[in-house]
């Protein structure tokens, strides 16, 4: 499926089977976390990453 | 009595999806558990009795503060998580981690909280540089840094105190522990040690997202069984425990992470610890 890319516009090709949560790199360099709304999936840039337990 | 897992209703609590997330998802489904996820920046967490349901629950909140907020909202319908408010709450904080630990004389690096410059300064001089300063809070090695001389340790306290956020006016000194080039991660998965790691680097900080080199290590009993008491102390069922070793004293515990990542532990020991982890879960469930 194709979703628009919040940061450069252009489309990006996701997996039908995505799950809420997952995070998709696309080729502008924009780091992308997938959403859900209703039965459309949405893209919105990735939060930061400032309080996460690590390895 | 439940035979089996397919009756066992798990949920995950998470936001992103990482891969050890995937590795967990499609463990509880090969185990044949009904698993719920629960994606928490779009469900609300009822804070009451009864408002979820579920046999078991497994933290996997990247976000501290979901994972802690979302656990008390597990905990409140009664479901186990995985693991509990306060063994998230401790290990978030390397204070309270650092207080409990020392209690039962579990082996540490000297340690002290400060909230002045003038209090580091003390601590520097009795310790004598380099010292570590650490946030009270943090992960990756994140605003992790080093003082080699009082210069140093003033930029850095001074730095940190025009940082936004009351987190930036305590800080964490401790003792720079000359490690061999490495440090180790223990992974506990309920009351067995899975699988150890060595993150190597030519920098002191080691930690793998920062560049670190991972390296299978088959620890010894001495290991395994301070990663045990080091369980016994902080709680919980899935732990990383992060262990310098000492030139004198031997191993000194770090810190211990309440969700930890496990892929590269995963990739080079080979140990299924996404397996090991939903097993147990399923076990605590049947329980
Ligand atoms: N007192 C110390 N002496 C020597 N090296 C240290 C000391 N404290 C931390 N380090 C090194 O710095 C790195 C980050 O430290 P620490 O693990 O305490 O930070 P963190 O941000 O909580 O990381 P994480 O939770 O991801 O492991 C580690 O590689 C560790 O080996
Ligand atoms: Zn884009």
């Amino acid at each position: 499926m194709r979703v628009r890319c919040p940061v450069c516009g252009l489309p990006v090709e996701v997996p039908d089977d995505v799950m809420e949560g997952e995070v998709v790199e696309h080729d502008c360099g924009a780091t992308l976390e997938v959403r859900f709304e209703g039965n459309a999936v949405r893209l919105v840039p990735l939060d930061g990453v400032a309080d996460d337990w690590g390895e | 009595m439940r035979c089996g897992s397919a009756l066992v209703q798990v949920a995950v609590l998470h936001d992103i999806v990482r891969l050890e997330e995937k590795l967990l998802f499609n463990a509880f489904l090969n185990l044949g558990a009904s698993l719920r996820r629960i994606y928490v920046k779009s469900s609300p967490i009822p804070l009451f009795r009864g408002g979820l349901s579920a046999d078991v629950a497994l933290q996997r909140c990247l976000s501290h503060t979901a994972a802690i907020e979302s656990t008390f909202g597990l905990e409140a319908s009664g479901i186990p998580v995985i693991n509990s408010s306060f063994t998230l709450n401790t290990c978030l904080d390397k204070a309270w981690t650092a207080s409990l630990l020392a209690k039962e004389g579990i082996p540490q690096p000297k340690s002290f909280v400060v909230f002045s410059l003038e209090a580091a300064l003390k601590v520097a001089s009795e310790l004598t540089y380099p010292v570590v300063v650490k946030p009270l809070s943090g992960s990756w090695g994140a605003l992790v840094s080093l003082a080699r001389d009082e210069e140093e340790l003033r930029t850095i306290i001074e730095h940190r105190m025009r940082l936004p956020g009351k987190e930036s006016k305590a800080h964490f000194i401790q003792e720079f522990v000359r490690k061999p080039g490495r440090d180790i991660r223990v992974t506990v998965v309920g009351d067995e040690v899975v699988a150890a790691i060595y993150r190597k680097s030519r920098h002191w900080i080691t930690n793998t997202a920062r560049g670190g080199v991972a390296e299978a290590f088959k620890p010894g009993d001495e290991v395994v069984e301070l990663s045990l008491k080091v369980r016994e102390v902080v709680g919980g069922d899935v732990l990383g425990v992060d262990l310098f070793e000492d030139p004198e004293r031997g191993y000194l515990v770090n810190e211990v992470n309440a969700v930890p990542e496990f892929k590269n532990v995963q990739r080079v020991t080979g140990v299924d610890v996404a397996s090991a982890i939903a097993k147990h879960v399923v076990e605590v469930a049947k329980k």
